[in-house]
């Protein structure tokens, strides 16, 4: 094909893209119209069944909750697909952490991304437990919060060495709580089942006061183990990706 | 107000698509990347959606750039 016929068909493909978006956008409700009636009616009804004020969390992990198992799992088959693809090949080996170069040293972390790791570590942690377990009160969630606590743990990899963050993150002890936040969920649903409710239907107190963190019920609970499952998976795919920058080379 | 704020954003969120879109050195696309999903964080405030906020804050600005990141280095290395 020359790069003349390729060119007009990117022209005729290309106008056809623009024409079909335009007619799409033509049909859309005015900015900030929702015209559909399930948002009003879950606004009216969420605080009042579930005594859980955020209502996205109220959501997801009650209304919704049965997508909210399968996304959970996306995540959790997306960390075991990593950790296969990334797994040491035949004909690669592993070397020690340290530069390829023989009698060098790696270069020594610069003292102020050290320092603005150490300060950083501590508030990651703090804010990560914090929305990981406020599901029910405010806009948070256990996949935000999870994210955040595994970022703790890549914090203490820049301030300190590849070795600290292997040792306080083990790979069977990530795996073990990756799937422990996973299967939680899971068993929720089905203690649900075990006494006669629907699966996932909440079926634990709900609490006096809508709004407070002891509310909202299996909300709550699931929302921490969500948050376990994550921050479990992401350090298990960055552990994987540093495995194949520090350790892994090619050839035997 | 309000939707100037909007629209400043609307029109800083487009700038930084085509920033990350035109910068080509990997580990600035990176940088860029992360930019791009703070100004994104910062517009879906705007919008009155804090929880989707978080979710960009954590997903655009960390998780995507750190995995980026790495790649990178794995690829670099492989170079050498």
């Amino acid at each position: 094909m020359t790069p003349r016929q390729r060119r007009w068909i990117f022209l005729v493909a290309g106008a056809g893209l623009v024409a079909f978006y335009l007619w799409g956008l033509s049909g859309l409700p005015g900015f900030g119209n929702y015209p559909g009636p399930y948002g009003f009616a879950i606004l009216r009804v969420a605080v009042a069944q579930t005594n859980a004020t955020g209502v996205v969390s109220a959501i997801n992990f009650e209304y919704r909750g049965f997508d909210t198992v399968g996304e959970e799992f996306i995540l959790f088959v997306a960390a075991a697909g990593v950790a296969t693809v990334l797994r040491r090949l035949r004909g690669e080996r592993e070397r020690p952490a340290v530069d390829e170069a023989a009698g060098r040293g790696v270069p020594p972390t610069s003292s102020a991304v050290r320092m603005v790791a150490l300060l950083f570590t501590g508030p990651v942690v703090l804010a990560g437990w914090w929305l990981a377990s406020h599901a029910q009160t405010n806009p948070s969630g256990g996949f935000q919060g999870g994210i955040l606590l595994a970022t703790a743990f890549i914090l203490i990899y820049l301030s300190g060495e590849f070795l600290v963050f292997k040792r306080l993150s083990p790979a069977d002890l990530t795996d073990v709580v990756e799937a422990v936040g996973a299967g939680g969920f899971v068993v929720i649903g089905l203690s649900a089942i075990a006494m006669g409710l629907p699966y996932l239907k909440n079926f634990l107190p709900l609490g006096q006061v809508p709004g407070a963190v002891s509310s909202s019920g299996t909300i709550a609970l699931i929302s921490f183990f969500v948050g376990i499952e994550v921050a479990a998976a992401f350090i298990l795919i960055v552990a994987e990706l540093l495995d194949q920058t520090l350790l892994i080379r090619r050839g035997g | 107000m309000m939707e100037a704020l909007q629209i400043t954003l609307l029109v800083l969120v487009a700038a930084g698509a085509t920033a990350v879109v035109l910068i080509r050195a990997g580990i600035r696309q990176v940088l860029m990347l992360s930019i791009y999903g703070v100004l994104l964080a910062v517009l879906f405030l705007a919008f009155q959606a804090p929880d989707v906020t978080l979710s960009e804050l954590v997903v655009g600005a960390v998780a995507l750039p750190i995995i980026l990141l790495l790649t990178l280095a794995k690829v670099r290395k492989r170079e050498q």
